[in-house]
């Protein structure tokens, strides 16, 4: 008796226990972004003043002002989102349309492209090779070169085509037998049985594409055609962050610090927006992600 | 109609019998639809694959691959004999060691926390908080880190003087990239990693822990002696899957935290690749350069694959 009363007793302190620590654990995952939002936010005097700006007194968006005022962030915030959208939009279609043909059994050869494709998840012949691809097609400093060469993946293939796996020919035999053709059962039948999934594949894929750095790195070098996230870079090693074009007299005084986090915000609100959709879509997500990048 | 009225009507249509020319002619939209997606992986999969015969060539861009002098191993020759080549193989080896012990369990913990949490809603909250930095691209992550570890007003810094400390030059000291990659890591992937292993510890029967509470085991002994057992394998395959990769130690990462400073304690073979070939010039030499890691990282995939088999659990491939 005594004993179960201590073990009850433990149990209370041992939830205690891991429920703080936990709570503390989230609080150190958000703090960051919290205290990044919070300082793009305050006014100049209190950024300079205060060591641990945790609350401001005085709330002001002349950084946010300051840079949509330049002419080089609204261009690259653009250039993501054209990204995001057609990008998205792009690799779905030919991730899907591939998957599903390759799911199909009346396709012929389907396994010798199948482990052709999972061949090249084994080996990736690195950076060069590829870049005097993107070269010799001529899409250096052309945002096509940002989307063409990772419109897919050999696993988002396999990925999908396991979920196509799973909705029986039945279903489109009688489609097919009245004369409907493969390109209509795919359109007409099985893409709308697919959303959820189609969904999940698609916000991973905006996600990515919002994210873009290392093929912009390696593709572009004329800063016009920059994407958010190459130019969130050299404003942080460049401590000047004069991005030039700003007129208006009352912003220069804006701290470069503030300008800094208010370019992080803008970079990470579109994906905190998507989030709440992402989360929906955690157990494919899971699958997608924890197997690779 | 019923599909056994379909296969007498139309033989051989849906048994995949018939040949490839009559496939195509009965399903042509099929194959016009996959015809995108196969382009993609000619020209940006195999066209690169085939394309690393530059990397036995002294390639020259006006000459082409057809057209340029033939050097055999030449280039590497040259990667072993270069005293940066033992500098980066340490280099990535650091890395990946430093992350194995320090970035690898903590999922597992947090998952074991996580596990032990009773309340639905309190841990479906904390779940989706500790999820939201794995969507930050590394230049997020890397940006947030330097504001706050700036010389320059940087919070930390700030913090430290307030305490009486020095001010630490935590992006340029080269003493402490290592940890900073480490740190960042565990920040960004932690609770992303969390999901695999609670998909573990889901399946694990509940009677096992009634049974054990019945014989008056407390949580900890619960967790040690069930939960743990559980997702066993999960964790070997894991770990063989992490030491598959033991070269990929994230080009955009270190690419991002790499300065003139610490160059020679964060250069690895991608950064090395990336600074020969595009910013020198030498595409052969760091074609070879890949060539080399692309091989090495092949032969311990299939390794890693073979040994977790061997193990009972499932490979990836």
């Amino acid at each position: 008796m005594k004993s179960s009363v201590m073990a009850t007793q433990g149990e209370r302190w041992f939830s205690r226990v891991n429920a703080l620590v936990l709570i503390l654990v989230a609080l150190l995952c958000l703090f960051p972004f919290y205290y990044v939002f919070i300082v793009s936010f305050a006014s100049p005097a209190e950024v300079r003043q205060s060591v641990l700006l945790l609350f401001p007194k005085q709330w002001t968006a002349d950084a946010y002002r300051y840079l949509f005022s330049t002419s080089a962030f609204p261009r690259a915030t653009g250039v993501s989102l054209f990204l995001a959208i057609v990008g998205t939009a792009c690799s779905l279609v030919i991730t899907s349309m591939l998957s599903y043909g390759l799911s199909r059994k009346r396709l012929k050869g389907r396994r010798v492209l199948l482990l052709m494709i999972l061949l090249t998840t084994l080996f990736n012949p690195g950076i060069i090779p590829g870049y005097l691809v993107v070269r010799d097609l001529g899409m250096i400093n052309s945002v096509w070169s940002l989307i063409i060469p990772v419109l897919t993946s050999g696993w988002y293939v396999l990925l999908m085509k396991g979920f196509f796996d799973s909705i029986p020919a039945a279903l489109e035999e009688a489609a097919l037998i009245d004369g409907c053709n493969d390109f209509g059962v795919w359109y007409r039948i099985v893409l709308p049985l697919s959303l959820s999934s189609l969904a999940a594949f698609g916000l991973f894929y905006a996600v990515a594409y919002w994210n873009t750095f290392f093929t912009a790195v390696l593709y572009i070098n004329e800063p016009e055609k920059w994407p958010l996230q190459i130019l969130l870079q050299n404003m942080l090693i460049d401590s000047s962050t004069a991005l030039g074009g700003v007129t208006d007299s009352a912003l220069q005084d804006v701290p470069s610090q503030s300008k800094k986090m208010a370019a992080i915000i803008v970079s990470t609100v579109p994906i905190l927006l998507v989030y709440p959709f992402l989360q929906k879509h955690f157990a494919k997500g899971a699958m997608v992600g924890s197997v690779k990048e | 109609m019923n599909s056994a009225n379909a296969q007498a009507k139309y033989p051989g249509r849906l048994s995949g019998q018939e040949s490839l020319g009559k496939s195509i002619v009965k399903h042509g939209a099929l194959y016009l639809m996959i015809v995108p997606g196969l382009l993609y992986f000619i020209i940006f999969k195999y066209l690169p694959m085939f394309g690393l015969v530059i990397a036995f060539e002294d390639y020259k861009p006006y000459k082409g691959i057809f057209g340029s002098e033939w050097v055999g191993f030449a280039h590497f020759e040259r990667l072993f004999s270069e005293p940066m080549f033992l500098t980066i193989l340490f280099n990535t080896l650091t890395l990946f060691f430093l992350n194995l012990i320090f970035c690898f369990p903590v999922p597992i913990l947090l998952a074991l926390m996580l596990n032990e949490v009773r309340q639905h809603r309190f841990k479906r909250v904390i779940q989706t908080l500790v999820y939201i930095p794995h969507f930050m691209s590394w230049v997020i992550i890397v940006s947030i880190s330097f504001v706050l570890l700036s010389m320059d007003r940087g919070l930390i810094n700030e913090l430290l003087v307030a305490a009486g400390f020095d001010k630490v030059n935590f992006l340029m000291n080269p003493d402490w990239m290592r940890p900073t990659y480490i740190l960042q890591i565990i920040w960004r992937e932690s609770g992303w990693g969390t999901i695999i292993f609670l998909a573990a510890m889901a399946s694990i029967d509940p009677e096992q822990y009634e049974a054990a509470r019945l014989d008056g085991a407390g949580r900890f002994r619960q967790i040690w002696h069930i939960t743990l057992p559980s997702i066993r394998s999960v964790i070997v395959v894991l770990l063989l899957l992490k030491i598959g990769d033991v070269l990929e130690v994230g080009f955009e990462h270190i690419f991002l935290l790499l300065n003139a400073m610490n160059r020679e304690v964060g250069e690895v073979f991608d950064t090395y690749v990336y600074v020969a070939g595009l910013q020198q010039g030498q595409f052969s030499y760091s074609a070879a350069v890949g060539f080399f890691k692309s091989v090495v990282g092949l032969i311990l995939v299939m390794a890693a694959n073979w040994l977790s088999k061997k193990f009972g659990e499932e490979g990836i491939y």
